[in-house]
């Protein structure tokens, strides 16, 4: 009876210990989901990040994480008076944040870019546009990688 | 050393949006990477492009290393006249290539 206490108590203080190791965690090298939302905070400010209007293409599932096509389109008239001045593309555990800052004006006619990114991780990926208002609009998209990028030596 | 690919319509009907695509050769080392004795391969991105439409800039772009190598990149301008696009690529190391394509708009 009694020795058969000591095991469970022996177990139950195993799991406890067990939980504890796993709360420690190694810091991360690379961008974290803080890192990316101060690097938001850079551009944006005091101001409101709507959702919305943004339209993110990027494949859900990446095989090749060292050229993964991403799109991004707002909509906008893009007149003088009402058009996308910048779009923004950050990433959530790249070993940076930012991806990309894409500067357009009323003569781009839409707002509508497209290229080819690093992903070193399965992640989020976010794009934010700064419309000619001061307004900020974003979307976001998940992808999952299978090779990652930026972790293989030359 | 550094090509580069520029795909820009040749006509356009004025007030036409026309695609641009662009393709430039270059590795754009991120500076995270080590060699095989574990030093660090330094940065070699660029940084930067722009198009110009006849003097005028239309397009801009800020690079960074999460930009896959041979940077792609397409956008879209309004023709406005006929005249010279001129593409220019600029980063780390001096690295400096201009391109530039003609579009007439009839």
């Amino acid at each position: 009876m009694n020795g058969r206490a000591s095991r469970r108590e022996f177990l139950l203080t195993a799991a406890a210990g067990l939980g504890l190791a796993s709360l420690i965690t190694v810091k991360p090298a690379h961008a974290t989901p803080a890192s990316m939302q101060e690097a938001i905070g850079k551009i944006v400010g005091a101001a409101r990040v709507n959702a919305g209007r943004v339209k993110l293409d990027l494949p859900p599932l990446s095989e090749n994480g060292h050229a993964v096509p991403l799109g991004v389109s707002v909509e906008s008239p893009m007149t003088a008076a009402d058009h996308v001045q910048a779009i923004h593309v950050f990433t959530e555990k790249n070993p940076q944040p930012d991806v990309a800052t894409f500067h357009l004006g009323p003569r781009a006619g839409r707002a509508s870019v497209a290229t080819r990114i690093r992903l070193a991780d399965t992640q989020t990926v976010v794009a934010i546009a700064q419309l000619s208002d001061g307004s900020f609009w974003s979307a976001k998209a998940d992808v999952v990688v299978t090779l990652a990028a930026c972790l293989e030596d030359a | 050393m550094a090509n580069a690919l520029i795909n820009v319509p040749k006509t356009a009907k004025r007030g036409e949006i026309v695609e641009i695509k662009t393709l430039v050769s270059h590795p754009m080392e991120t500076g995270y990477r080590r060699t095989q004795d574990g030093a660090p391969i330094p940065r070699d991105i660029i940084r930067t492009f722009v198009c110009t439409y006849n003097g005028v800039e239309v397009f801009r772009a800020d690079l960074h290393p999460a930009i896959a190598a041979n940077p792609f990149i397409v956008f879209t301008t309004v023709a406005t006249e006929s005249g010279t696009l001129e593409f220019h690529w600029s980063g780390d190391k001096g690295f400096s290539v201009k391109e530039s394509a003609t579009i007439t708009v009839p």
